[in-house]
Order: structure tokens, then sequence, then C-alpha cells
């Protein structure tokens, strides 16, 4: 577990480093939990510093673009990955984002199945991107958290899902490239926030250009505070 | 040795109506099918019947011409495997009257005709052709004569179901009146006939020598085969191995999971079989039947593999195959046989491990396994993309373990389509939307391409309620496919960015507007 001590060193805020190091250690404990390491995934660089997807862990995003962006990194690092549940899976858009398709496996129209199609791929996959039913309960939710941890795999729902460790949404989006009845569409820039639990949300704007992919504007995520 | 040729012609147009009539084939008992057929390439007629080619429909000639000879001409594609393959009964069938069958092309064949076994040559030709009509091919003809040529000139001669015979020692004066045209190459004919020589006999009568100085080694080998002294003997190939695969149960078996149990070593000596030939199987066809006395087919079912079935792998597939029937029919039907009939199989060089792994993962394979057990076969899809306009065109979902076949090439220009970025969700079906102007009038497009008024709200059903445009940009007029769909008129399409940021790319055809896709 050496690598996760020196993990994030540029998250290091100067001159406190005892805390920083007694985090890291906290976070390696929480990490052996169940006798299963929670590995660290490939996580896009524009959520660096915001977001660290682990196995075991369940996400959840309100926006197919944000699914496309998590599901990007881990397939093009040599992960095979799955989407269950999507009818309307953007081919293209995945594979401009990075997603290598070979690799990717899809269930469209599970049906009432889809939970049982989701713990079968989360077997053999390192990330499933789920569009679970609106009416999902806690206790569905931990039957799959538990197979995540046992086989180190990583759940992006696009879609509520109790007890997500982390929840991406777009707060606001504009494009630009398009006017009143001429030019097209070019580059958008959206505010993403993330939020953990009960802590406040922290926010960060991203730019997606098709020539360069999904990158981020702002240097360092701003927290909201409570009241906004 | 005396050289008895099968030609069936026009075995393209055969083998084609065959499979476009769902495998009963055009010629039924009732004869060959009375409407003219031709198979075409891209462009370009392959093929063509009796019937096609007395409206003038020739070879070589392009689709469009066919048509306006024949407007009723049935136009079917080419395909040269689904010729090979549908010749494959036609050579068991002689196999099974003689072997060491010699294959020359879909539609013809070679075997050393039978002297005396049937009772002399016409008799033999009889046998054959009597066995052919009865495997369902109509048009048969047969030639026997000294030499392969020969004897394909003298099948080309003979009428439907009929032969023609040779003499020993004939070849010569048979060939003499035929027309050079006959040999299959357009260079040397052309060559041959602006030289004045119209019919073999003639070319045969130039000396053999200064036909080798003149026309090189090739114009001497067709010397030779006009003179009809060309010593080719058909060169007969080894029937295929039998590897279908089977097992009886006694008594029959009616729990599963018996059935699998027994079934291992079966799959093993397949798999064993095919390993021994330096092959593998990708694609298997399962089948159980009962133990009654007219042996009912139980389930049948093809399974693909996306890299090779092991035996572990194929006893799986039989436990998915038997206990996902959907309406339960096992329950009380005891399985009786189980059948492993390999339908692909494949050089297994061409699928081993490269020395840094590759391929898929197996274990990625199992999961999709169980995956398509439980929702049937085709609900796991591999994701392609291709060639086309609209972003709907440029993708394909392939059902997990096929291969894609007609696939549009995705990096050749598309004139019309919606350039990057791609959208992130595309409907598979369009949602019917509304878009209106300001005064709430609909807005829709002139047949000059023009809008009727700037769009200013829209309702796509994804959200309740309408929703005010904040910018768009359009219209993008296609004309696409007008010959096929019915009453198209002129179809445009347009990005449209909502309030909330959401942009979305929508086509309005006719004054109806769908939403095709959004940007996420």
């Amino acid at each position: 577990m050496a690598a996760t001590l020196t993990l994030t060193p540029s998250r290091r805020p100067p001159g406190a480093g005892r805390e920083h190091t007694l985090r890291q250690l906290q976070d390696r404990i929480r990490g052996m939990q169940d006798g299963v390491p929670r590995l660290p995934v490939a996580t896009h660089p524009a959520f660096d510093g915001l977001l660290d997807l682990r196995t075991g862990g369940a996400y959840e995003v309100d926006s197919a673009g944000l699914a496309l962006a998590l599901l990007a990194q881990p397939s093009r690092e040599g992960a095979w990955v799955a989407v269950v549940g999507v009818r309307d899976f953007g081919v293209e858009a995945a594979a401009e984002l990075g997603v290598d398709l070979s690799r990717t496996v899809l269930v469209p129209d599970p049906g009432e199945h889809w939970l049982e199609a989701t713990a079968a791929l989360v077997d053999v996959v390192t990330m499933v991107v789920l569009r679970p039913p609106p009416d999902v309960t806690a206790k569905t939710a931990s039957r799959i958290a538990a197979r995540l941890r046992k086989r180190s795999s990583v759940l992006v729902s696009w879609g509520r899902w109790p007890g997500s460790e982390a929840r991406l949404s777009v707060e606001s989006s504009a494009w630009t490239g398009l006017d009143r009845g001429h030019g097209r569409l070019a580059r958008r820039r959206m505010v993403v926030a993330v939020a953990r639990g009960s802590a406040p949300p922290q926010q960060v704007e991203l730019e997606l250009d098709p020539a360069f992919g999904l990158s981020r504007v702002s240097p360092e995520p701003v927290a909201i505070s409570e009241v906004g | 040795m005396r050289v008895l040729v099968v030609w069936c012609p026009d075995w393209s147009v055969v083998a084609a109506l065959a499979e476009s009539d769902g495998g009963d084939g055009g010629d039924g008992p009732g004869g060959p099918a009375r409407v003219p057929v031709a198979v075409l390439t891209r462009s370009a007629v392959v093929a063509c019947n009796e019937e096609a080619r007395q409206y003038g429909v020739r070879r070589g000639m392009r689709r469009r011409d066919a048509q306006a000879r024949c407007p009723e001409l049935v136009l079917l594609p080419d395909n040269p495997d689904r010729d090979a393959r549908a010749f494959e009964p036609v050579l068991a069938a002689v196999e099974a009257l003689r072997p060491g069958v010699a294959p020359l092309r879909p539609g013809l064949l070679a075997i050393r005709a039978p002297a005396r076994f049937y009772g002399g040559e016409e008799h033999a030709a009889a046998v054959v052709a009597e066995c052919l009509v009865g495997v369902g091919v109509w048009d048969v003809r047969i030639g026997i004569a000294d030499d392969l040529f020969t004897a394909e000139q003298a099948a080309r001669q003979a009428g439907v179901q009929g032969w023609r015979v040779v003499p020993e020692g004939g070849s010569a004066a048979f060939l003499r009146d035929l027309p050079v045209s006959v040999v299959d190459d357009a260079d040397l004919v052309g060559l041959l006939q602006r030289l004045g020589l119209g019919t073999l006999g003639a070319f045969a009568a130039l000396p053999a020598g200064d036909v080798l100085t003149r026309f090189g080694a090739y114009g001497a080998k067709v010397h030779r085969l006009a003179r009809g002294v060309d010593p080719v003997e058909p060169a007969g190939r080894t029937p295929p191995p039998d590897l279908v695969a089977e097992i009886g149960f006694e008594p029959a078996l009616a729990s599963v999971e018996a059935v699998c149990f027994s079934v291992r070593r079966t799959a093993e000596r397949l798999v064993a079989n095919l390993g021994d030939r330096g092959l593998v199987g990708t694609a298997v066809r399962i089948e159980a039947e009962a133990d009654d006395t007219d042996r009912t087919l139980l389930s049948e079912r093809t399974w693909v593999h996306s890299r090779w079935f092991t035996a572990a792998d194929l006893v799986d597939r039989v436990h998915w195959q038997l206990q996902a029937q959907p309406d339960g029919r096992l329950v009380g039907a005891p399985v009786g046989v189980v059948r492993f009939v390999p339908e692909t199989v494949e050089q297994a060089a061409a699928h081993a491990d490269g020395l840094w792994g590759g391929g898929t993962d197996e274990r990625v394979d199992r999961g999709v396994a169980r995956v398509q057990a439980m929702l049937g076969y085709e609900a796991v899809k591999t994701p392609v993309r291709q060639g086309g306009r609209t972003p709907a065109d440029r993708q394909l979902l392939v059902p997990w373990g096929e291969r894609p076949t007609g696939l549009r090439p995705p990096d050749q220009p598309w004139p019309g389509q919606i350039p990057p970025p791609a959208p992130s969700r595309v409907f598979a079906e369009p949602w019917a939307t509304a878009v209106v102007d300001q005064n709430g009038r609909p807005v829709a497009v002139t047949a000059r391409g023009a809008v009727t008024g700037e769009p200013s709200r829209f309702h796509t059903g994804a959200s309740p309620g309408w929703q005010p445009v904040l910018s768009w940009a359009g219209p993008w007029p296609v004309d696409e496919q007008w010959w096929a769909s019915e009453g198209a008129g002129l179809r445009a399409r347009f990005q449209i960015v909502g309030v909330d940021g959401r942009a979305w790319l929508m086509r309005c055809a006719g004054g109806q507007w769908w939403t095709e896709a959004a940007y996420e």
C-alpha cells in the first residue's frame, strides 16, 4: 500500500504534514476494510483533486456526458467497461472522449433483469455505467455494493443511487459557436458540482472541446457555502 | 480416362433464389422460377437467368441498363460465399454416387466418368441427373468427354437434365466447330477473332510450334485445349470430415444437471476432433431431441463465441439452453439426444493468443454469456462506429461475438454529416417534438430550405412543458434517400439549445419535428 501514501503529493498543504499523513493512513485503513483493498481507478484528469474513483464505490451522475467522461479514462487505460440500461448510448461521443469501443459491453435493454445483468457484469469488468429505474431501494443498492467491493469494480449510476459515495451533477452549461440561426455547436462549458455525503459540494468548471476533449477551466475546485 | 462434368447454369441465381426463398429454392419440383432474376455486385450484373436473358440482360451490364430492358427484373446481391455454400449439398450428393469429386467452381464439378458401373456412360449421366434433381437442383447439364475442357463444352451443349457424350477420341472433331469465344479469356478471344480465327478448329489447325512462339506458354495451353489433347485430370477433393458429435441417453434424462454432466465427454470429443485438424469452433449449434419415436426437437440454438468454444463452454451453453426455455417445455420432456453441430470452424492459428495477450478476455466472455443466458443472445451488444450522415446512422450495435458486416466506412467524407462534437445520447426512436415561433405558430421549413419563423419555444417530451430557445442553428437541409421513403419531401436538421443549457439535434420534415439526439 505504499503507493497510497505517495498518491497525491500536490494536494499536501504546506505546513500540515502530520495531519496529511494521518489522513492518508486513515484512508489506507478504510481501504483495507472487508479484506479487499480499495484500489484507485483511473479518473479523468479534469476531476483531479475533486474525485478519485476507487474500486467498490458507487458514484452518481446526472447526465450522459459525465457518465462517458468517467467511463473514458479506465477504458483508455485498457480496462473493460460495460453500459447497462442505456438505450441511447452515443457511440461516437464515447469514442471521441476516449472510450475503447472494442472493450465495451453494451446491454441496452435489460428490462426487469437489470439488477442481475449488472451483477453479472460487475463480476467481470472494471466499470459499469448503469441507468437504474427510478425506484432503487437501499437494500438493492447494498447488494450491488457488496458485489462491487468483492469484485473490485466501480459503478457509475446515471440516476438516483442510494448510498453513492459522490454525486456529480451539471449545475449549468453553456454552448458557444451557436447563434440565432447560424453557426454550429462548437464548445461547451459546464459547471460541475461534486457532492460527497453531507459535506458541502465543490464546484469546478469544465470545457468540452471536440478537438481537445474534456479539460478543466478553473484551476482549483471551489467549495460552495452551505447558504449558496 | 474419361471425365464427366456436371454444370448447373447460372448457379449464382439459383443459390441467391434459394436463399431469398428461405431455403426452399426457386427450383422446386415445378421447375425453375419463371421470373427474370439477376445477381448484382455494386452496380453490375454478375449473373442472370434465362428469363432475364430473353429480355436482353447480359453479364457486365449496369443495373440501370438491365432494369431499363426488364423493369420487373428481380435483383439479388452477389455473394460468392453463398454460392459455394449452396453448392456443397450438390458436391455431397455426387460424392455419394462416386468419390473423388473435383469442384471446379460453384456450379461446375467434375468426376471420373464411371464407365461400366452404371452400365455405360449415358446411364451414369442419367443417374447423376436424377440424383441432383432429387436434392432440388432443377437445371443440371452433363457432358462426358476425354478431357475436362471438352466435357465442359459438351455439358454446355446439353439440354436441361440432359447429357452430351463425346465419344472417345472425338474431342477434336467436337471442338472444331465451336466459336473461339467459348474460351473464357476476353483478351485472347479478341485477338484470335481479329486474326480471323473464328472457330476452335481454325485455331487448332495452326502448327503448335508457331502458336508457342507467337502466343507464349499460355497460348500453347489454350491451343492444346482446342485440339482436345489437354491431359489435365480433375483433382478429387477429400470429403470434409463429419465433425458432428452427439450423445444418446438411455433412458432419457429429465434433469438439466444430469444432461450437462453426461455431455461433458461428448463436448470434449468434439473439441479434440476439431483440434486434431487444427481447427476451432466459433459457432456451434446445439440440438436436443426428445426420446419419442419421431424424435421431436426440444430445443435448437446456435451459439457464437467471441473466441472459440472449449468443452466447458459447450457444457455451459447446453445448461443455459435447456434451462432458459421460456415456455418451460423441458419440464416433463426428457432429453434423449444432445447433438453438437459445428457451424463455423476456423483455423486455430488465426485464433492463437498473441504473445502479450489479446482478443477478448475470457472472464468477460463468461460474464457476458451469463447475461446472454438471462436476457437472450441479442441483448448484449458491442458498439461499432460506421459512416453515415445522422448520428443514428453513424453507429451500429452488433450482437456480442458476431463480427460486424457491411459497415459503411467511417473515414470517407459524408457530405451533410453533423460536425463534431458528437451527441452523447442518440435516440433509436426519435421523439416527436413541437417547435413554435414567437407567435405560437409551428415552425416549418419551406421547399427552398428557409424557416417560416424563428424558433422561440420547444417541447421535446423530455421535460414537462415548453422551454424557451436560447440559440439555434440551421436549417441544414438534407435530401437523402428521396427514392425510398414515401412523401419524404425536404428534411432539415437544427441544433437547438434551450435556456437550461442542454442542446438538442432536431429534424424537421414536412412540418413535423423530431428530436434525434441530445448533447448532454
